[in-house]
């Protein structure tokens, strides 16, 4: 039987909950026994090869790449979870949420104390995807079948959650294992 | 403590109490917890956040100002009233900013507790992102975050009960009520110490001593390990 595939992506998030992924050390080889990364950053895949059992989205929505991505990863996946605070409730970008975009951006780009910018143009490029109106979390998107929170997640955490779902069992985390920082 | 005089039940296990005791500290005393945010030891109860809700004899009441009588049969840990008190925590984090990822209090933080101990992961209800909190950060050594207030009032009561100097006071209605300070501008006009109760009974991080943030490191802090309310089942018999 061919293994089960996990999908993973990092949206608007910086990358630590992955790290934190990576921080299960050697159990990593005991994962890539029983599973085959598909769409990922860890082997770099950058499209989807088929259906995958698990896609887990670091980040939540800035822009429109991040909402497709987001939309391709639930067409893939069979579950979908959340990893850590930025996919549950846009985490450090959503601070953008109570200022209006064209505010930050005038504030990134022309007056900035630290801004140089000559031309006092606002980065326009069709090759820049366009920023959402705010940071949206990743269910206020699509469905999202579990969440793990945390600012990163622990790998154990991961870990638990990820055998779980191996196994078809329920995942029952320990007080410890959840928390939002 | 005076002697028990009155006997009720909470979730089928006999409780006694003496008169004039409220629910929710006659359960404290057996070693029951009723979760809570705006009650707190020594301050005057003041029933606003509904988290302790629990029905007496079939009715709603909130534990913190309902005195407890003969006879009275308390409902605490059913399923109906967890889903209710799962439902206000909910509303709370998407009707304020709470980001805990940065938030000094995190760890310590009452509301992030409850949080953890109804199994939260994420709230149900949409977030607000509230655009009209603002941060005055005016003392030397005392902030305020109004993005984290939850409108408990125990800075008002202590302020104005244990301080003896009604720093504290509500502005504002419904949706737009909010903590205000008596004075005409900020809260370095106030005549607030970083030493009174006010500071210090906060349950989340909306009033802050200054310099102090981030002293204890993840691990040891109040609810690491132990979840709210774990000191309170201790005294079970």
């Amino acid at each position: 039987m061919a293994k089960p595939k996990i999908a993973t992506t990092s949206l608007a998030g910086c990358f630590g909950c992955h790290m934190s992924i990576l921080d299960i050390d050697e159990r990593i080889l005991q994962l890539v026994e029983l599973i085959d990364f598909d769409k990922s950053p860890i082997n770099d895949i950058k499209e989807f090869t088929g259906e995958c059992l698990v896609g887990i989205v670091e980040g939540g929505c800035a822009n429109e790449e991040n909402v497709r991505v987001l939309q391709d990863f639930r067409k893939h996946c069979k579950i979908l979870v959340s990893l850590g605070d930025c996919a549950i409730n846009g985490g450090l970008p959503a601070m953008r949420n109570t200022i209006s975009l064209k505010e930050c951006l005038d504030e990134a780009y022309l007056n900035g104390p630290s801004v140089h910018n000559p031309s006092g143009r606002i980065p326009n490029d069709p090759e820049i995807p366009l920023l959402l109106d705010k940071v949206y979390p990743c269910h206020e998107v699509v469905k999202v079948d579990y969440y793990l929170p945390g600012c990163p997640p622990t790998a154990d955490t991961i870990w638990q959650t990820l055998v779980a779902l191996l196994s078809d069992k329920p995942i029952d985390l320990p007080y410890e294992l959840v928390k939002y920082d | 403590m005076s002697e028990h005089t009155i006997t009720f039940e909470i979730d089928g296990v006999e409780v006694r109490a003496s008169h004039g005791q409220t629910v929710m500290v006659a359960a404290d005393v057996a070693g029951i917890y009723i979760p809570r945010l705006c009650a707190f030891d020594g301050l005057p109860p003041y029933g606003s956040c509904r988290v302790c809700t629990v029905k007496i004899n079939g009715r709603f009441q909130s534990a913190c100002t309902q005195p407890v009588a003969e006879g009275i049969i308390v409902e605490n840990e059913t399923e109906e009233l967890l889903e209710f008190r799962r439902n206000i925590i909910d509303m709370l984090f998407v009707e304020g900013n709470h980001f805990c990822m940065f938030c000094e209090k995190s760890g310590n933080c009452e509301l992030q507790a409850l949080a953890y101990r109804f199994g939260i992961a994420a709230p149900k209800y949409p977030y607000m992102f509230p655009a009209d909190r603002n941060v005055d950060a005016s003392h030397k050594d005392i902030f305020i975050d109004h993005n984290r207030c939850i409108l408990c009032a125990r800075c008002v009561r202590a302020s104005r009960d244990l301080d003896g100097k009604n720093v504290f006071q509500f502005v504002g209605r419904g949706p737009g009520k909010r903590i205000a300070v008596n004075a005409q501008a900020k809260l370095v006009d106030t005549n607030i110490d970083v030493s009174d109760k006010a500071v210090e009974v906060c349950p989340v991080g909306a009033i802050l001593k200054k310099h102090v943030g981030f002293t204890i490191p993840i691990g040891q802090r109040k609810y690491d390990h132990e979840p709210i309310g774990a000191d309170i089942e201790a005294n079970k018999q």
